[in-house]
């Protein structure tokens, strides 16, 4: 298992949940991705296209504006 | 200094033509010698492709020769470049000459990948080349009623591709007299219409109001052709009769090939525009990995930020400033309205409802962008 960043911090256009979408193209099953975002919206919408997706969320954290959102690629 | 630009797309030849005014007298007295090396002799205005599908440009009007856009000191040759041999300073071309450097500029761009979805490169009309282009333009002249779908993968340059494409489309068809006969269902891979939440909110009640519907969380994985049926990625399946789509993007395989970056992004510092790992490396255009749009306007300033840096790198030693994410897009909300969204690292967008005068000067910058080429813009 792998573990990867995606460093989407600043990103309006794609966007945090853009750039995981394309980052999870790159990656094998069971790897994980840590996306950082600096928009709070990240927070919901990353896990709800997880749920839809069929991809594993870990977890979310905040750190000085930064939001930490771990997932794993289960398909 | 001997400066090689791979590239002669929007980003490199902006960067080109920024570098031979600046060094201008380091050009004529020796002391530094600008490279490009591209693989086409003809200069493709992008945007201009979805005027060409709708039937609102000819071929034409989307070229120039390459050359004719170039400040004359520069050394242009189009010879595409195989293998990047960055230990060394070097990289060889297609022609088999190898070309050292002492800085290397890469922007070549990136490309559509429908091979990687089943079904879809013999099932989906798309209007990224301009082949694809014309033939969608033709298909849609002989489309006589039915439901037109649009479906995307990402990443893909031009994120404001997919509502200008579906409203141009509303309008093409009103024109024709065949609203009544014509279905437009719009798909977006995340969770609202846009990426942009705002552009999102003015583009939903607009699809609304002109009879478009429209489904989220939806990411290409497959085309059934002989059903007519397109599924997404989160399980969602929508029937059609003409599909048509903008499918996820790879940088060129030549940067791939090279092992520069997994699907032909390279790793990109996000303020120095250095490729991760080398100090006389610069990235711009499409092929950076950045977390920014894929866009002509994201080239354009990062051409103009490299242009002071490597000038001053020549004449001072160091460069003299950062990159800032600053991207500006225009987005046409149909045939005679259009908006735009200005925005960097820092400070989101905050498009505004489409005007008929935005419209304009976008029709505008469609005849501009050979000065912004040029650098004269
Ligand atoms: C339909 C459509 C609509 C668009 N609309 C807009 C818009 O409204 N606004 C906007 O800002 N952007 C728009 N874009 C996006 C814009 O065109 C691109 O983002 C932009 O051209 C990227 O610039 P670039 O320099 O990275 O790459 P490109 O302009 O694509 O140039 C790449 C260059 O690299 C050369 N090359 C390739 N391989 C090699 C090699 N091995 N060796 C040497 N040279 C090589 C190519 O010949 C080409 O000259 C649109 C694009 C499309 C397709």
């Amino acid at each position: 298992m792998a573990r990867r960043t995606v460093d989407a911090r600043g990103s309006f256009c794609p966007g945090p949940l853009m750039e995981l979408i394309a980052a999870m193209k790159m990656v094998a099953v069971g790897d994980e991705l840590e996306v950082l975002s600096t928009d709070k919206g990240s927070a919901s919408e990353i896990p709800e296209w997880l749920r839809k997706a069929r991809h594993e969320h870990l977890g979310t954290e905040e750190k000085d504006g930064v939001w930490h959102v771990l997932v794993r690629k289960a398909r | 200094m001997k400066i090689l630009i791979v590239g002669g797309g929007m980003g490199g030849t902006i960067l080109a033509n920024n570098l031979a005014r600046r060094l201008a007298s380091e050009l004529r007295s020796g002391k530094a010698r600008i490279t490009l090396l591209s693989a086409s002799e003809r200069h493709m205005y992008q945007p201009g492709l979805l005027y060409l599908a709708v039937g609102r440009m000819t071929p034409d009007e989307l070229y120039r020769d390459q050359a004719s856009l170039l400040e004359h000191d520069i050394e242009f040759h189009v010879d595409p470049v195989e293998e990047f041999r960055l230990d060394n300073n070097e990289v060889r071309t297609k022609s088999g000459k190898v070309h050292g450097y002492d800085i290397l500029a890469i922007a070549t761009g990136s490309r559509p990948a429908p091979e990687e979805i089943p079904g879809l490169a013999e099932n989906a009309e798309q209007f990224y080349t301009e082949e694809s282009a014309i033939k969608m333009f033709r298909r849609l002249q002989a489309f006589q009623g039915g439901r037109i779908v649009i479906a995307m993968g990402v990443p893909h340059k031009c994120p404001m591709a997919p509502l200008e494409i579906i409203f141009m489309l509303h309008d093409y068809f009103k024109d024709r007299g065949m609203l009544d006969k014509v279905k437009l269902h719009y798909t977006y891979p995340i969770g609202r219409v846009h990426t942009l939440e705002n552009v999102a909110k003015w583009a939903a009640p607009e699809m609304d109001r002109l009879g478009i519907t429209y489904e989220t969380l939806f990411n290409l994985k497959e085309v059934d052709g002989a059903k007519k049926v397109v599924r997404s990625e989160e399980g969602g399946e929508t029937p059609y009769d003409l599909l048509i789509t903008i499918p996820a993007h790879r940088g060129m395989e030549v940067i791939e090939k090279n092992g520069l970056g997994q699907r032909g992004w390279i790793p990109t510092h996000r303020h120095k525009l250095t490729m991760e790992g080398r100090n006389n490396v610069y990235v711009l255009g499409d092929t950076t990995n950045l977390p920014i749009s894929k866009a002509g306007s994201t080239a354009h300033f990062e051409a103009e930020t490299l242009g002071e840096n490597i000038a001053a790198i020549v004449k001072l030693g160091a460069p003299v400033r950062d990159y800032d994410g600053k991207v500006f897009c225009f987005i046409e909300a149909g045939k005679d309205r259009a908006t735009y969204a200005s925005f960097d690292y820092q400070n989101p967008p905050q498009p505004k409802a489409p005007t008929r005068a935005v419209h304009w000067f976008k029709v505008a910058y469609n005849k501009l962008y050979w000065a912004s080429a040029r650098g004269l813009l």
